[in-house]
């Protein structure tokens, strides 16, 4: 008898960092191949694919990456969903599969950043010979710096300077603290865009991108691709012994969207949703944040990291500040958070951030971290949030 | 003259007007085809205060060009409505700005069109300091 779980057969993400040598479909080409050969499987047991590349515009990444490594005709979906992107991909292929319309499914995110500077623009839409209002605000010049901030360095710090304003005791030094933590544990990874330790004075004397977060508490550009084969039970049940002791089951899988509030819409409430979504993971997957092993969470400012402690529940409400001072985030804290040094070093090539969480937490669930490997692990979450809003939670279980 | 946004209402005196659901008093600026809380399709004007609090900033360091840098964004509450503006009128560090801050709305051009038309911008200014 079928559970109608979904688990993840396969899963791989490429070294994150520069890649000049390769285009971005062959990027994601090398991350799929990755995750086929890991799951055993080929292209031609896979029935769904859903893929995300969001800096790609219409070109349609997935059938991009059908033509480098196998056209079977099999239903491809698109995905765009902000930093969430990845872990929209991963969400699809399981509805797809929980539906009853595929056994097995490929989900890619990939992207190429490098040397992508600061993402902005859209004044062409405005005439500066006669003033004329545009859009539904009716402005008459782009109001990013104007007319407070539009970037997302501006706005993730303010999310955590909101979240000091309601339960204080923040400041720069404690956001660069946490900065300094993620910064230590990417030294174990080797996929990491950086893996430097970085001293607190460095941390706090590098440039201000937007105060509080100066550059190395902020989220890395670079290039990477990360994939995942997922299967049913039933479909499980059938594959080698080998290919069954290394699956990890997906207990939960959440995406939500951002519910009106009062002032959503003027600062981005990235709290609200995530703190739903972890809600309704943790029902799903029947665990509470203490069962928990580790989490990767989206720390794409230092300031987000702060929040979604609290967000995730992985303290009480307004305790997010004593939760990293007990120093349970830490690796050998009770509670590792971002062991992979997270967005901030690890780097976030954004269509691939939701999978490569994933697959960091895949990887200790297996066993197979090597050196970074935290002990014993048999539960553990990974999220993203896209702004605008989209939030992803994963509960993947080490399989019994 | 001529207001940045639609928002910015220049008469009698410089105030901020949202558009108000007229079932649940949620409040937008701009235009909305209906409430995102409640999804109503009717709105009213609501003048808001002037005065509020800043509830979160931040001191951004890079912008596009013509824009000042460094300058604070920041979320400022009039009265149970958040609006998204700069804090102008003190110096740009975190010496001068903090959460909690008391704020007044404050207008200032912003350039002229090619027939003489001044745009008008606004941001807040500490209270008292
Ligand atoms: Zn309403």
């Amino acid at each position: 008898m079928s559970s109608g779980d979904v688990w993840i057969l396969g899963i791989t993400m490429t070294k994150f960092g520069k890649r000049p040598d390769v285009e971005t479909d062959e990027l994601a080409a090398e991350a799929a191949l990755g995750a086929l050969k890991d799951a055993g499987v080929t292209m031609k047991d896979i029935g769904v694919l859903a893929a995300g590349n969001l800096m790609g515009g219409a070109l349609g990444i997935g059938q991009q990456v059908q033509k480098q490594i196998g056209q079977t005709g099999i239903p491809v979906f698109n995905v765009a969903n902000a930093c969430a992107t990845g872990a929209t991909a991963l969400r699809t292929v399981i509805m797809a599969i929980k539906a009853g319309e595929a056994d097995m499914g490929l989900a890619v995110g990939v992207e190429k950043l490098s040397g992508a500077g600061l993402l902005g623009g859209g004044a062409s839409r405005y005439d500066k010979d006669t003033w004329t209002p545009r859009g539904t605000d009716g402005a008459i010049m782009p109001l990013d710096g104007r007319v407070g901030t539009a970037g997302m360095p501006g706005t993730f710090a303010q999310v955590g300077m909101e979240y000091g304003h309601k339960y204080g005791g923040v400041s720069f030094e404690l956001f660069a603290r946490i900065s300094e933590k993620n910064h230590a544990h990417s030294v174990l990874n080797p996929l990491a865009a950086y893996n430097k330790a970085m001293p607190l004075e460095q941390i706090m004397g590098d440039i201000m991108i937007a105060y509080p977060n100066t550059r190395p508490m902020c989220s890395a550009n670079c290039d990477g691709a990360a994939a995942a084969v997922l299967v049913s039970d039933a479909k499980l049940k059938t594959l080698d012994p080998d290919q069954r002791r290394r699956a990890v089951k997906i207990s939960a899988s959440v995406l939500t969207s951002d519910p009106y509030e009062e002032g959503c819409q003027v600062l981005p409430n990235v709290n609200t949703l995530t703190r739903r979504a972890a809600q309704q993971a943790y029902e799903q997957a029947g665990v509470s944040p203490t069962d928990l092993d580790l989490v990767e969470l989206h720390d794409c400012f230092a300031t987000a990291e702060l929040v979604h402690y609290d967000n995730l529940m992985l303290c009480p409400e307004g305790g997010a500040v004593d939760f990293f001072e007990s120093g349970k985030p830490f690796r050998d804290g009770a509670l590792p958070v971002n062991v992979s040094g997270g967005l901030q070093s690890k780097g976030h090539p954004i269509a691939a951030t939701g999978i490569a969480n994933v697959w960091e937490i895949a990887h200790h669930l297996r066993g197979e971290a090597g050196d970074r490997q935290i002990e014993g692990a048999k539960l553990g979450l990974a999220h993203v949030i896209g702004l605008g809003s989209a939030c992803g939670v994963h509960i993947l279980e080490k399989a019994s | 003259m001529i207001p940045v946004v639609s928002a910015l209402a220049l008469e009698p005196e410089p105030h901020l007007v949202a558009n108000e659901c007229t079932a649940c008093g949620a409040r937008f600026f701009g235009r909305r085809a209906a409430c995102a809380g409640c999804f109503n399709e009717a709105f009213t004007q609501a003048t808001l205060p002037t005065e509020g609090e800043v509830v979160a900033f931040t001191i951004v360091a890079f912008a596009m060009p013509g824009v000042p840098t460094p300058y604070v964004a920041a979320t400022v509450d009039l009265g149970g409505t958040k609006v998204q503006a700069n804090i102008v009128g003190v110096e740009p560090t975190p010496d001068h700005v903090h959460l909690g801050q008391q704020v007044r709305l404050t207008t200032f051009g912003l350039g002229q069109d090619t027939h003489g038309t001044e745009a008008i911008g606004f941001g807040f200014t500490p209270i008292g300091d």
